[in-house]
């Protein structure tokens, strides 16, 4: 299956009514099984392998076994992601290894300004948007 | 059923949907809903911070105009747009867009997205238009910016509610009903004015992978045609609904392309070597004036490898190594220079798929393909309809207020149902607006959508009787299931209902065989897309006889229907046009050529909601003067 979870380490987000992976897969497709207290993914036919639900994984429970009928068995890319970049484990077939870090973001998390600090106006009527001209860092807004 | 709850929420502005142009919307209607003390309601389906078809991330911002810098016009894009839509589009809707969209994006940058900054301190462009991202991120922030502005304005977000149908009082739309895909409990949004920000569609056409691979698409299974049948069964006028799109992508996990061909300069070839798009470069004439200005429009692009395909010189391969080991050979005088690089554009490549289509890392990975050693296989995906990308469906949306545009009957992006507004993948004929025109596009229509509330904004006229019918309808599969579940030893198969996959992959099939699917190499006829009607027909009758036996599966039958009915506007639309004016996307084989004289027009329907009747209509195309 594409997401799969991992018996021993899933601990059903301690039985939370909001368990990570079901609350950010945006296919709906992950579910906490009460019982065994573990998640699974319950269509994995319909899953985009987006590894949403992989990065948000506070057990890192969590990982995508690549679409059986097109992938051959042992390829894999894990993500391990911060607050301010993700680090990514490419596994291949013949047992290589590359690894790769990448920036996600330049500011703290929760920060993100709606207006971004550029000046705004109260003209409902003009063709600029709230923070425009000045976000748009011309004088005025281009017209015909 | 019983046991399902109703609850009714009043707001001034409810914005569907959560993706990048709803953000957009919800960020700007904001500020305006502050300042005039409105209520502003979003609903997603899913979890705004990764919902829609950025959930996994970006790895390049496809349109920034660069206008403060000296890159580029505004008029330069509304060329481009023309010019890759074989001359059909809103040019005025393209203006628009353009000439706000480095706002937009300037704003990102702030909330904390990684643009790439050359060494003169500007974006690193990847070809003309486009700009380099670390994007893993993008939609968080996004989501993030529009949340933050959501509370200063103490306006409400609804995630997991799946929206199905508009509400409608007479010819003007005063909110939509969906139900609750965690509790049950069936929801009821009263506004004054809506935006609808509901994605594309995928998964109308049956896609090339089959078993576990069927949820890769290229674009996300879980946009599923929202928008366009909220538009349509609201009354609106649609355009361009024949414009599909075929994206030409790595093959099977549909990997980006972008990238390769416009920062690397990579070639494809066919499996004989030659390089289609030189050695087909006559073909051209037949689609000119497009065929012959620059650049060529990604259907004819697609159209010349496919050729190479029908005459069997398959598979198509992308030239990675070469152009790896191109870039690199400017060092290769240095051995530790050359080193760095390679190392630079390896880490570049990886980052573009990991950024935006894991799974091509996966499939990279479980080939033992290392890019800078082999070649890799291209291929046509299965079609899609967004038309925020290259493709061009959706509602027909009034123009902006202060251009000359024939295209005007009411506020910025307010379709012609009074109070409907429609953005991103659900505006049609404004194409290559992507993830940045998008968001723009949203932030249009959020402060147009308070402007009309300000000045035309009626207390929305509920009749709760309707409402109560649609409820049993929306609700309808469950009681079906319940009811005869237990008729026989699998509950699967029942002669009283079909289960919502097997009516998916019915949908699928006759899509994919009469409208000009893979299998049939995007080919299409008016005898095939008559008898596709046929069996289309027979599908509508049966689309009440899906059943569910949860809520989940409740939100697979109407995103079953709601494919249905952008299917029907897409055969429809192109039994109209009676012409082939995008191969690459589709072939009509009857009427095989292109025809300017009577078919440069947008070629437009609407479903009546009165008569149950579908109507067509041929609408003129306006250039803006001097452009
Ligand atoms: C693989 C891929 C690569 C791309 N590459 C680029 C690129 O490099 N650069 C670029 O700029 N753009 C790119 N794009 C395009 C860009 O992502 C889209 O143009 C943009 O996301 C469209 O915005 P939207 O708001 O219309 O739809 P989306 O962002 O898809 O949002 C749709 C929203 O509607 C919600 N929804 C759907 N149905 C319902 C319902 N019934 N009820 C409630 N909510 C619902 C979804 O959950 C989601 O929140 C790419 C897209 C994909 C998929
Ligand atoms: S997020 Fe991880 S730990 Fe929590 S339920 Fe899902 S798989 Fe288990
Ligand atoms: S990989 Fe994506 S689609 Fe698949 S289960 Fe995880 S979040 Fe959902």
């Amino acid at each position: 299956m594409p997401s799969y979870v991992i018996v021993e380490k899933c601990d059903g987000c301690k039985g939370q009514d909001k368990t990570a992976c079901m609350y950010i897969c945006p296919n709906d497709l992950m579910v906490l099984d009460k019982e065994r207290m573990k998640a699974y993914n319950r269509d994995p036919q319909m899953c985009w392998e987006c590894m949403c639900c992989v990065k948000i994984c506070p057990q890192q429970a969590m990982d995508v076994r690549g679409y059986a009928d097109f992938m051959p068995l042992g390829g894999s890319a894990t993500p391990l992601r911060g607050s301010e970049d993700i680090m990514w484990t490419v596994k291949f077939r013949d047992g290589s290894i590359k690894r790769f870090k990448f920036p996600t973001r330049t500011t703290p998390e929760g920060s993100a300004d709606p207006l971004a600090g550029f000046a705004t106006h109260d003209d409902i009527n003009s063709n600029a948007l709230a923070t425009e001209p000045a976000s748009l860092k011309l004088d005025a807004v281009p017209t015909i | 059923m019983a046991n399902f709850e109703t609850v009714e929420v009043n707001t001034d502005l409810l914005i569907l949907g959560g993706g990048m142009s709803a953000c957009g919307a919800a960020t700007e209607a904001a500020y305006w809903a502050k300042k005039n003390n409105l209520k502003v309601t979003l609903v997603d389906k899913a979890a705004m911070d990764r919902s829609g078809a950025v959930a996994m991330g970006l790895s390049a911002i496809n349109q920034y105009i660069g206008v403060a810098v000296g890159d580029n016009t505004i008029e330069d894009y509304v060329r481009y747009v023309r010019q890759d839509l074989m001359g059909i589009s809103r040019e005025d809707l393209v203006y628009n867009i353009a000439r706000h969209v480095d706002s937009t994006v300037h704003m990102f940058e702030k909330w904390g997205l990684k643009i790439w900054i050359d060494e003169n301190g500007k974006y690193v462009r990847e070809g003309r238009w486009q700009i380099m991202i670390n994007g893993e991120s993008y939609k968080i922030l996004v989501a993030e910016a529009a949340k933050n502005a959501m509370a200063e304005v103490g306006g409400e977000i609804f995630e997991r509610v799946f929206i199905v149908d508009p509400i409608m009082d007479g010819d003007k739309c005063v909110g939509a009903v969906g139900f609750s895909t965690r509790e049950e409990k069936f929801y009821v949004f009263k506004a004054k004015a809506v935006i609808t920000a509901l994605g594309g569609a995928v998964h109308v056409f049956r896609p090339k992978s089959v078993g576990e691979g069927f949820g890769r698409s290229w674009y996300p299974p879980f946009n599923s045609g929202s928008s366009a049948y909220l538009t349509l069964k609201a009354g609106a006028e649609m355009t361009c609904q024949e414009v599909r799109f075929i994206p030409v992508r790595f093959k099977d996990a549909y990997g980006p392309v972008g990238a390769w061909f416009l920062l690397f300069k990579s070639r494809a070839i066919s499996a004989e070597g030659g390089e289609y798009m030189a050695v087909r470069k006559d073909e051209l004439n037949n689609w000119a004036p497009y065929g012959l200005a620059k650049p060529i429009p990604a259907n004819l692009r697609n159209y010349l490898g496919m050729l190479d395909v029908d005459e069997g010189l398959g598979p198509l391969y992308m030239e990675t190594n070469e152009a790896i080991q191109k870039l690199a050979s400017e060092y290769k005088d240095d051995k530790k220079a050359f080193k760095k690089k390679m190392k630079e554009l390896e880490s570049e490549a990886w980052e573009d798929f990991l950024d935006m289509t894991i799974s091509q890392a996966i499939l990279w990975a479980s080939q033992n393909v290392k890019p800078e050693e082999s070649h890799s296989e291209i291929s046509a995906c299965e079609p899609y309809f967004i038309g925020s990308h290259s493709g061009a469906s959706g509602a027909w949306v009034s123009g902006p207020e202060d251009l000359d545009t024939p295209y005007k009957w009411g506020y910025e992006n307010m379709t012609t149902v009074e109070g409907l507004f429609a953005v991103g993948d659900a505006s049609g004929a404004s194409s290559h607006k992507f993830s940045s025109g998008s968001n723009t596009e949203g932030r249009i229509a959020g402060k147009a959508a308070i402007k009309y509330i300000l000045e035309k904004g009626a207390e929305p006229n509920v009749d709760m009787a309707k409402v109560e019918e649609m409820k049993k309808c929306i609700l309808k599969p469950m009681e079906l299931y319940d009811a005869h579940k237990d008729e026989t030893t699998d509950p699967e198969v029942n002669t009283h209902y079909i289960m919502p996959r097997q009516f998916l992959h019915r949908l699928q099939k006759i899509m994919d065989e009469y409208a000009g699917g893979v299998t049939a190499a995007f080919k299409t006829s008016k005898a095939l897309l008559e008898r596709g009607l046929e069996l289309m027909a027979f599908l509508k009758e049966d689309a009440d006889k899906q059943a569910a036996d949860n809520l989940h599966d409740l939100m697979r039958v109407w995103e079953n229907i709601q494919r249905m009915w952008i299917a029907e506007s897409h055969i429809r639309t192109m039994l109209f046009r009676e012409e082939t004016r995008w191969p690459g996307y589709y072939f009509r084989a009857d009427t095989p050529k292109m025809d300017e004289e009577n078919w440069k027009c947008f070629a437009n329907c609407r479903w009546n909601p009165g008569t149950g009747e579908w109507e067509m209509m041929k609408r003129d195309v306006w250039n803006i003067p001097g452009v």
